[in-house]
């Protein structure tokens, strides 16, 4: 009985006297080091762990799988993104145009225009697939891993930057030569007709 | 008519003093938790996040006053102030200086004991009012902790009455420094009645009193509710316990009576037994050490430094202890606590009649 009470009271003033340091050693900040530092799980005894997020940041890798970016020049409209995503966060419009638009910066030939490009980064699952197959490299992932917004929708990503007017008259330019290539093509087949 | 204005000021100064006292305790126990956790706490409201409780109590201000539909109204809406009300008016007995006492009565320590075990009706009163299981289990562990408790720290009390022969509380104090009319001896043996400081606290008067002070101070954590005796709270198994139902104002006053609670409870501790506001040094031959730091401004001092730092201590096991199980404590109680208790009180008896 008085051995419990000796007891009680030996192990109580431990623990007191263990929170009793940690009381004094709170007026040291956390240094902001990186994950990869050699001393962070070693500072992490000593001071105070919380930093104060907007005003200190913890650095992030440069590669990281943060937020889907897309770079639209380098675009083909290919839609291998779109096709591979497992959770169908990315949608894609199409537009064929009626002759080559451009190169993308590794050579390829732009045949596309891309009417609507969202991301729908409340879906997102961070796979990185779409990344990997994308053949011109376009769509790639950032180290940007901070974004609130307000409204769930603006959470989708709309990264075309044609404007509905513009996607309205590539497709009347589409449909016009379409049209006349299939006129070109009636006329041929009846003169062949005629000629037989 | 003056004798009524000097009473209305003497009340407002008490109820200001500890609602200042609930915003300071709560920002030092956010800070302390912090610090002792590794985090930093509040921050942003104010430098180092000082205005962060007044922003705390305009925010409950603001609330709306919820009843709900079941609830016995009259006993829910009394609760809060029968709560509050109870440790507030103990704070009227208690002695600040010499001469400095709101309320001067020669029964002050019994009047405290009888008035602040009020309380346990208010947070009844709450838990069956609320309608809610939940209240009603924390409210019925909150009474049989605080009824439990209150043997050993009523014991360890009248240890201290024994030896003190009075319950007047302005008397005790006189008789723990330089200002005391009898002899004072250290440990029973060594007169310091010219010496005073901290050899004529009744700790070290008759020290037997020393472990009816940690018993009373264990009891006083479990009267105020604190952890490791925080069952009527028990976040983790009734949520909030007894205060579940309560909204912004009523759940601000239930907040209020805690931490006055444990300001009186200290308090009542230091006057008791760490020498109340008779200063800790002592005088050495010449260097009058003690009578320089003797005074009504110096007596507040002392006995507001003496309890801080007892609440200071409070906290700190808080933030260490875990809570015990309801029968642990109920363990502790009955078979340590009161049987020390009355230990301490037969000595007390022995030591009155023979060393003094």
């Amino acid at each position: 009985m008085v051995q419990r009470v000796i007891n009680a009271f030996t192990t109580a003033w431990k623990g007191l006297s263990l929170t009793i340091r940690h009381l004094f050693v709170g007026n040291t900040k956390r240094v902001v080091a990186p994950v990869s530092a050699t001393n962070y799980f070693k500072q992490l005894e000593h001071g105070t762990n919380t930093i104060q997020y907007p005003k200190q940041q913890l650095p992030v890798p440069e590669v990281g799988r943060y937020q889907l970016d897309v770079e639209m020049d380098d675009c083909i409209v290919c839609d291998l993104c779109a096709k591979v995503c497992p959770v169908n966060c990315i949608d894609i419009e199409s537009i064929k145009a009626t002759e080559a638009i451009g190169q993308t910066s590794d050579g390829t030939t732009k045949r596309l225009y891309a009417a609507k490009f969202d991301i729908d980064m409340a879906k997102c699952m961070y796979c990185g697939l779409c990344t990997i197959v994308c053949p011109t490299e376009c769509i790639t992932m950032t180290n940007q891993y901070d974004k609130t917004v307000f409204q769930l929708s603006d959470l989708v990503y709309q990264f075309s930057d044609m404007t509905p007017e513009d996607a309205a008259e590539k497709r009347a330019l589409f449909d016009k030569q379409q049209a006349e290539k299939q006129a070109a093509k009636l006329a041929a087949m009846k003169q062949k007709e005629g000629g037989a | 008519m003056n004798y009524y204005i000097t009473y209305f000021i003497a009340a407002i100064g008490l109820f200001s003093f500890s609602a200042f006292f609930a915003l300071f305790g709560v920002y030092a126990e956010r800070k302390i938790s912090a610090f002792i956790q590794d985090r930093l706490g509040p921050t942003e409201t104010g430098k180092y996040g000082t205005l962060q409780t007044l922003a705390d109590i305009l925010k409950m201000l603001q609330k709306e006053l919820i009843i709900p539909a079941a609830a016995d109204k009259w006993l829910f809406m009394l609760a809060p102030a029968v709560i509050f009300i109870a440790v507030y008016l103990g704070f009227a007995a208690l002695p600040w200086a010499p001469g400095l006492i709101p309320s001067k009565t020669n029964i002050g320590l019994y009047y405290i004991f009888a008035i602040i075990s009020i309380e346990t009706l208010g947070i009844l009163m709450a838990g069956w009012g609320s309608n809610n299981k939940y209240s009603i289990l924390g409210a019925m562990r909150s009474a049989a902790q605080i009824i439990s408790y209150e043997i050993p720290a009523g014991f360890a009390i009248i240890s201290v009455v024994m030896i003190a022969q009075t319950l007047d509380l302005q008397a005790i104090s006189a008789q723990q420094g330089i200002l005391a009319t009898e002899k004072i001896k250290f440990a029973g043996f060594w007169d310091v009645s010219q010496i005073g400081g901290l050899f004529s606290w009744n700790v070290f008067r008759a020290p037997h009193l020393l472990v009816a002070f940690v018993i009373y101070f264990i009891a006083s954590l479990a009267e105020s509710n604190r952890a490791p005796f925080d069952i009527p709270e028990a976040e983790s198994e009734l949520v909030a316990g007894f205060h579940t139902e309560f909204t912004g104002i009523r759940f601000a006053l239930v907040f209020l009576a805690e931490y006055s609670m444990m300001f009186l409870v200290s308090m009542i501790a230091v006057i008791l037994f760490l020498g109340a506001w008779n200063t800790p040094l002592p005088n050495i031959g010449g260097v009058k050490l003690a009578a320089w730091t003797t005074g009504v401004a110096w007596g507040i001092l002392w006995v507001v430094l003496k309890t801080l730092a007892l609440v200071a201590v409070q906290m700190w096991i808080r933030w260490t202890l875990p809570r015990l199980r309801v029968d642990q404590l109920m363990n502790l109680c009955w078979k340590v606590l009161t049987p020390l208790a009355f230990a301490c009180m037969l000595i007390s008896g022995v030591w009155r009649l023979w060393l003094m």
